[in-house]
């Protein structure tokens, strides 16, 4: 073989592989993505439930945690299989179960406090992360039903044990259909 | 005027007409007792205002309605409230609340019932609060409230009335009965909605294939001597009776993606409609009866009956010569739209415009098909008349992929069932895409949902952020106050 | 009394897959006898052989799978895949050659992608390239067809079927009795820088029945084709499109070079051409979805199959067009979207 066409093939790759890595250095560095962005990406396929159940204190912290890769996405039990597939879609990886150390995926549910039992001792108003619980010391409360994310974190503070989850009532209500007639 | 369909596709069906069609209108005597369900039809329902052992007279308002999509709910036959109580209905979902009345044989009619004196010199407001008061619902077969579509239709600047007698959907012909015996109360009732919507044109669309009818409008068209009432004979396919598909053909402009007719200029409503609307002016009467074709295979006498809202359907049924052989499917409408009932029961909406009885004859072939794969032979894409890729829509709903979905346009999909019709891999498309838009639906509010919950959690933070500062400065300048005198304290260490 | 609460609609028109493909197969008995009556009983042996592989493909396949055998064996569409190889191969291919294509369309071309309407290439053109690119020899001899003069009695060609079907040396006892085709041979003429009237004016390639025996069971297989349009099975936009992208391009091209260029009306008749236009590049599994997507996808298939019998290798090109199309489709659906009722286009 000719060895100045050696000698130019290895320059020739010499040259391309500098090019190729120096370009890609220097995109790499400019479309780095927002991270901040990304935080509020991931927060958006979150379902803002706020129970806490991945070790996080709320959902944006969680997002914060996936974003910074100090988490997986497989921790988050109300969002289940679907939230897992999104994020998964999201972030370009596999997807995969949700873990159920985290806790179980279940059916969505609403917090209902059984009035004739309530004792107004208002101490399940701070826990509810989304305000749903309305009531005041002495009086009688009540769960705003369309706000409620059934979290159960209202449960553990109630003395006398009369909050209970119920199957959410359904969003949805179909829409008035054109007919042929 | 003879015009050309002219939204996509759309097929030819076979009419199965005759069985019912031949015969004239029959006043269905007033039944025992009557089930008025609070949704007439569209998923809304009206708001009871009498109480159980209530007595009523005829025409007495019983529900009034407390959304734009219910309509207001009359009584139809004097006598006495025995139950307010949930039962199945031919409604979304199967059961409503029912008003139940048990005629007592009076005949009282109620003093609200009175002629209009003079339509005409109503003002259009007026007559849409009139009408709506009066429960005047679309008869088409989606019982949508009148009044509300021509309100919107007035705020949204509608110039062209079309009034629906294309009636294309297999089995029914209440409508055609209708104009052909009522074709007076037809343009009457249309020369009123033309004014309430604040139109000025009028177009009636009749299909091809009811020339008794092409004929009676006709006549009484002449008789009005007014140019802006017409009369369009349309081409008898499938489904040129649906709303969006009919305003098309007819004033040859698309309903646009997700808006109302009214934004094209159009309003649309129901033959039959106009001509209860007629009989509101001439009687004073709210709506109380409908004609309704009671047909198919497995009922004695097919024909058309004008029966009282609520009727159950067992005795519109017996009235017209009860059962015959194996009724299978008891269908409120017609063969490719109409809703299986579970039960002869239920009441008369004023939604139900056909009441089939099939039998083994009738839905024999839906009976028998064996679900296959997909082949992409693209007949539903052939045949939708909204233009839709349905073999598409159906991979993207299987995967519950809601952009797809969205972009493929499920929400412009009619459900006429033409897809259904076609495929010869017998999948059931159109139910597929019902399910895809209710999960869709379910989707969307899930995501309004969290998106309230972030918000209202942040706000909770920004709150206790906001005390804990609050309380932070006041301890600070309570310190800082204690401190300033230049006392010092014992207390304080650093 | 209670019914039952079946969503709408409640009747269809029962016109079921089934149906569909036992129509394409009867479409295809014109060219079936046409092919016998000049080639020999060559095409019933392929024929015989395929459908029966093709049978136990599906049910082994759909064993595998875990799917229940019966409804798929029932829909015809493996049938159809098989008859589609055998009317493509040549009726002198040993059995074990159709055996393996069909086995090879059907498992590799079909059951790789889940079965029936996943399949993104045509099935039986998956077995009949492979075939080609692996027995080039055995997959380009076709029997020289019967001949008016009575040189060639239809006794000799099922002999010759039979001996070709049990992989006998065919050049031993049978030379002159095969040969390239009539495309073929008009191909290496041209190579040979013979001019196209002079190759056209030669006994051994256009005079003979050779080059009209595919004309025959080209308009036999366009006279299935107009009945499958007319029976609303195929609709017009694919074949016409495949018409039109082989013919205008070789009209245009005759007219510039009538010496080199083959004419559209040979292009018609020749080769596969009627059966790739109504019977292959119509299967809709692998075509393109929309009317006009249709005709993007039957002209490209036209004119690639024009570019291969023009510049390429092969002497017929309508497989490798298809597949190469097949190919495209998504593309071509992407782009070709119709327009939604009340949607801005």
């Amino acid at each position: 073989m000719n060895p100045d066409a050696v000698v130019i093939a290895v320059l020739v790759a010499a040259a391309l592989a500098i090019t190729l890595g120096v370009a890609l250095g220097w995109a790499a560095s400019r479309i780095e993505p927002d991270a901040d962005s990304l935080v509020v990406r991931i927060d958006a396929l979150l379902p803002q439930t706020q129970c806490g159940q991945c070790r996080y204190p709320g959902c944006r912290p969680y997002a914060a945690a996936i974003a910074s890769g100090a988490a997986e996405i497989d921790r988050c039990p109300p969002g289940g299989e679907v939230t897992v597939r999104a994020l998964a879609a999201l972030l370009d990886r596999s997807p995969r179960s949700p873990d159920p150390a985290f806790g179980a995926t279940k059916p969505a549910q609403v917090a209902w406090i059984d009035e004739a039992k309530c004792i107004g001792c208002a101490r399940c108003l701070p826990a509810c992360p989304v305000d749903a619980i309305v009531g005041a010391p002495r009086q009688m409360h009540t769960v705003i039903t369309t706000q409620c994310t059934g979290c159960e974190l209202c449960l553990p503070p109630c003395p006398v044990d009369c909050i209970e989850l119920r199957p959410a009532p359904a969003l949805s209500r179909r829409q008035r259909q054109p007919r042929a007639a | 005027m003879a015009v050309r369909s002219r939204f996509p596709a759309g097929l030819a069906l076979d009419a199965h007409k005759q069985q019912a069609c031949g015969t004239q209108i029959v006043e269905l005597p007033l039944p025992a007792h009557l089930v008025l369900a609070l949704d007439q039809g569209t998923g809304y329902s009206a708001e009871p205002v009498v109480a159980v052992g209530e007595a009523v007279a005829t025409g007495t308002l019983v529900a009034r309605t407390g959304h734009p999509f219910a309509s207001a709910v009359h009584a139809p036959l004097a006598g006495i409230v025995v139950a307010i109580e949930a039962r199945e209905a031919a409604v979304e979902g199967g059961r409503s609340v029912c008003i139940v009345i048990e005629g007592n044989g009076s005949d009282r009619i109620d003093d609200s019932v009175r002629p209009v004196k003079d339509p005409a010199s109503l003002g259009p407001e007026e007559l849409v609060r009139r009408l709506r008061d009066a429960g005047i619902a679309g008869l088409g077969g989606a019982g949508f409230p009148a009044s509300t579509k021509l309100a919107s239709a007035r705020n949204l600047g509608a110039h062209t009335l079309v009034l629906n007698g294309a009636e294309c959907e297999p089995w029914i012909c209440c409508d055609d009965a209708l104009m052909r015996s009522a074709a007076s109360d037809v343009v009457l009732g249309a020369l009123i909605l033309r004014r309430a919507a604040g139109a000025v044109r009028c177009v009636i669309a009749i299909e091809e294939d009811k020339p008794a009818a092409i004929a009676a409008v006709t006549g009484a068209i002449d008789g009005l001597r007014d140019d802006a009432v017409t009369l369009a004979v349309v081409p008898a396919v499938y489904p040129q009776g649906a709303e969006r598909q009919l305003i098309t053909t007819v004033a040859g402009v698309e309903v646009p993606s997700g808006g109302l007719p009214a934004d094209a200029g159009v309003i649309c409503q129901n033959v039959a409609t106009a001509a209860a609307v007629a009989r509101w002016a001439t009687r004073g009467e709210p709506m109380l009866s409908r004609v309704v074709t009671v047909t198919g295979s497995g009922v004695g006498h097919p024909g058309n009956v004008r029966a009282p809202i609520g009727t159950p359907l067992a005795a519109l049924i017996a009235a017209s010569g009860g059962y015959r052989g194996t009724p299978l499917r008891l269908i409120a409408g017609g063969s490719m739209t109409g809703r299986a009932l579970p039960s002869d029961e239920v009441g008369l909406t004023k939604s139900m415009n056909c009441v089939l009885v099939a039998t083994r004859d009738d839905i024999g072939s839906r009976l028998g098909a064996v679900e296959l794969p997909c082949i992409r032979c693209g007949d539903c894409a052939n045949s939708c008349p909204a233009g839709l890729l349905p073999q598409q829509l159906l991979r993207a709903a299987l995967a519950d992929a809601h952009d797809t979905l969205r972009q493929l346009g499920v929400h412009d999909c009619i459900e006429c069932g033409l897809c259904d019709y076609v495929c010869p891999s017998q999948i059931p498309l159109a139910d597929r895409f019902r399910e895809a838009k209710r999960r869709l639906q379910e989707a969307e509010a899930m995501t309004k949902k969290a998106a309230d919950a972030r918000e209202r959690h942040e706000l909770r933070q920004r709150r206790l952020q906001e005390a804990a500062t609050i309380e932070q400065e006041t301890f600070e300048s309570v310190r800082g106050r204690a401190r300033r005198p230049g006392v010092d304290s014992t207390g304080d260490s650093n | 009394m209670r019914f039952d609460t079946s969503p709408a609609p409640h009747v269809i028109a029962g016109y079921t897959v089934p149906r569909v493909m036992f129509q394409v197969l009867f479409a295809l008995v014109p060219a079936g006898v046409a092919h016998v009556v000049l080639f020999g009983p060559g095409l019933l042996l392929q024929l015989s052989v395929a459908c029966v592989t093709a049978l136990l493909a599906e049910a082994v396949a759909l064993r595998w799978r875990g799917r229940d055998a019966v409804p798929a064996l029932k829909d015809g569409s493996v049938l159809v895949t098989a008859f589609l190889l055998a009317f493509s191969i040549p009726p002198l291919l040993p059995w074990w050659l159709g055996a393996l294509g069909t086995a090879l369309a059907v498992l590799l071309g079909k059951h790789v992608f889940g079965g029936l309407g996943q399949n993104p290439f045509n099935p039986a053109m998956v077995g009949y390239a492979i075939l080609l690119v692996s027995f080039p020899a055995e997959m380009t001899r076709w029997p020289v067809p019967m001949d008016v003069d009575g040189t060639r009695t239809w006794s000799e060609l099922a002999r010759l079927s039979f001996a070709g079907f049990y992989g006998a040396d065919l050049t031993a006892r049978w030379d002159g009795y095969t040969g390239a085709t009539a495309l073929d041979s008009i191909r290496s003429g041209l190579d040979l820088r013979y001019t196209l009237p002079e190759l056209l004016g030669r006994e051994d390639i256009a005079g003979t029945p050779g080059a009209r025996g595919f004309a025959w069971i080209n308009l036999a297989a366009l006279a299935g084709g107009l009945y499958l349009m007319l029976r609303r099975i195929v609709r017009w936009h694919i074949p016409v499109a495949v018409l039109g992208g082989l013919l205008v391009p070789s009209f245009i091209a005759h007219g510039l070079d009538s010496g080199n260029a083959l004419g559209p009306a040979m292009q018609a008749f020749s080769g596969a051409t009627m059966l790739a236009a109504f019977f292959i590049a119509t299967d809709p599994v692998s075509a393109a979805t929309s009317d006009r997507g249709r005709l993007w996808y039957g002209a490209g298939i036209g004119l690639i199959a024009w570019i291969i019998r023009t510049w390429g290798d092969y002497p017929d090109g309508f497989a490798f067009a298809v597949l190469l199309m097949n190919l495209a489709v998504p593309f071509i659906d992407r782009y070709t979207v119709p327009r939604i009722y009340g949607r801005q286009p």
